[in-house]
């Protein structure tokens, strides 16, 4: 009986290392701050125009996601066809790449002087020092979060709730929109917030391809940096309204779903 | 001398010495190709706007030597006591930069005009803060006319580097050396004596290093020797005359 009774204390002090780690920059961020200075902080211009940069551009960036992404990960969840694993792989790839990378990438494939950059000229598309650029990067880093968790919701999906709609008569249309929407729609919430969470954080693929402008490109995290030498109260003040939204978020799915994101999915 | 301190490397560990410097951006091409002839350590650098670089600073990191692209942040990093007496140890010039492929931009002026993309450095940082200083010298139309264009203010000089050798920007306010180092990708336009800021490096031992010898080397070698040769390949001017204050 004795025999492996270290390893439950083992697992718990892993855990309580693991909480410890994970939590302490957040509540520095919160020790440092007076509720006062978060208030002030949101009084300034500069922070309301990067908080505002920063909503607009992710709301927008998650829109595309969840319309272009939801149908994408379904025919990659219902679909055995050559190359699967490989368009899987590739949907993963930005999750792993340094979102410097993700810039840089930006820039050769759409940036002005990139091998689409003169099509989209021609096309009247700015993306460089706009919000549509913005965009695009928030895009490019988020995305993969949502199609992997949609797709996984997807193929966890009861197969005889699917031949039942079908032999119903419907159409996949229609079994997509009646019978896989509804029951996933628990895991596609928190997929969208993980992604909206990710978009909300992007820094270095935007600093790179939009570059920073107050009010214009400037988004919250891109306004931390701006002004971490000559008003570190206030970049601190700013990166608790991130930390408050991003605890927004997790509550939102946590209290809608009944769970966490990347809890089981729901079977129903 | 080097050789003795070769020699004596073997036992003393200075063969090991490790020196850590955090150096403005623009200052990167001409810290390297320096540390590549500096024996006396072995030089890690850390390049970001001097600004952020200070801010670490403040905030209790603790590399060797700090060198600004001013001599206010320095200054300010003394007062506090986070670093030793800084020295000037080089000066640039302000100037707009264009890629060399494009010719719209001949002259201050001609940044006013509708349309054109500009990209300067966030206020924050030395080469934004200069970039304003210049311009509030013109004639208040010009000033707003010119702001207007902004597209981005970057944190370093690096992104206004990148945002014109990608041809997405038009015009940037950039230092002489950042141009020179592009190798003919950019272009330079000068300022007008009267637009142009006194634009100087300062550079100071951080308190507390335990690299101090190492350090000192490092900055006196700026001053006068192979940094200081470094320097003027990279486009940067001399300390003013009777350098160091």
């Amino acid at each position: 009986m004795t025999r492996g009774r270290w390893f439950p204390p083992l697992l718990i002090l892993a855990l309580t290392l693991a909480l410890a780690f994970l939590t302490l920059p957040v509540v520095a961020i919160f020790v440092d701050v007076r509720p006062g200075d978060l208030l002030a902080a949101l009084d300034d211009d500069e922070s309301l125009d990067a908080l505002r940069v920063s909503l607009e551009t992710t709301l927008v960036a998650l829109a595309v996601i969840v319309v272009v992404g939801t149908p994408a990960a379904w025919f990659l969840a219902t679909r055995e066809f050559r190359g699967r694993a490989l368009a899987t792989t590739l949907v993963e790839l930005p999750l792993v790449l340094p979102p410097a990378v993700a810039g840089v990438g930006l820039l050769a494939a759409v940036g002005p002087e990139g091998f689409l950059g003169p099509a989209l000229a021609d096309a009247g598309v700015e993306l460089v020092f706009a919000k549509a650029g913005v965009i695009v990067a928030l895009v490019f880093v988020a995305s993969p979060f949502y199609i992997r968790l949609a797709q996984a919701a997807f193929s966890s999906l009861d197969p005889t709730l699917l031949d039942a709609s079908r032999t119903l008569g419907a159409t996949e249309a229609r079994t997509f929109t009646r019978v896989a929407l509804p029951a996933t729609l628990p895991s596609l919430a928190a997929g969208a917030a993980l992604a909206w969470g990710r978009a909300l954080g992007e820094f270095g693929a935007t600093l790179l391809f939009a570059g920073s402008l107050q009010g214009t490109t400037q988004t919250a995290p891109l306004a931390i940096f701006a002004r971490l030498s000559t008003d570190f109260p206030g970049a601190l003040a700013l990166s608790a309204v991130l930390v408050a939204l991003a605890a927004a978020i997790l509550l939102g799915v946590k209290l809608s779903t009944g769970r966490g994101i990347g809890g089981a999915p729901a079977h129903s | 001398m080097l050789l003795a301190a070769t020699i004596g490397g073997c036992g003393d560990g200075d063969e090991d010495a490790r020196l850590t410097v955090s150096a403005a951006a623009s200052l990167k091409p001409a810290f390297e190709e320096y540390a590549s002839s500096f024996e006396e350590a072995d030089v890690r650098f850390s390049f970001a706007g001097s600004d952020e670089l200070a801010a670490q600073i403040r905030r209790g990191a603790r590399p060797d030597v700090y060198a600004a692209a001013n001599t206010a942040l320095p200054d300010a990093l003394f007062e506090s006591g986070d670093v030793e007496m800084p020295v000037t140890f080089a000066r640039n010039e302000l100037v707009i930069a264009a890629p060399a492929d494009a010719g719209d931009i001949d002259s201050a002026g001609d940044l006013a005009a509708p349309g054109v993309q500009l990209v300067i450095g966030d206020p924050d940082v030395p080469i934004g803060a200069y970039a304003r200083t210049a311009l509030d010298r013109l004639p208040d139309a010009e000033r707003q006319a010119i702001l207007a264009n902004v597209r981005s203010e970057e944190p370093d000089a690096f992104g206004i580097v990148a945002k014109l050798t990608q041809g997405a920007a038009d015009a940037g306010l950039l230092y002489a050396s950042d141009v020179t180092v592009t190798d003919g990708e950019l272009r330079t336009v000068r300022l007008p004596a009267k637009l142009a800021p006194d634009v100087r490096y300062g550079i100071a031992v951080v308190s507390g290093s335990g690299a101090e010898r190492e350090a000192q080397l490092f900055i006196e070698g700026l001053l006068e020797g192979a940094g200081a040769e470094a320097m003027k390949d990279a486009g940067f001017l001399p300390p003013p005359e009777g350098g160091a204050r």
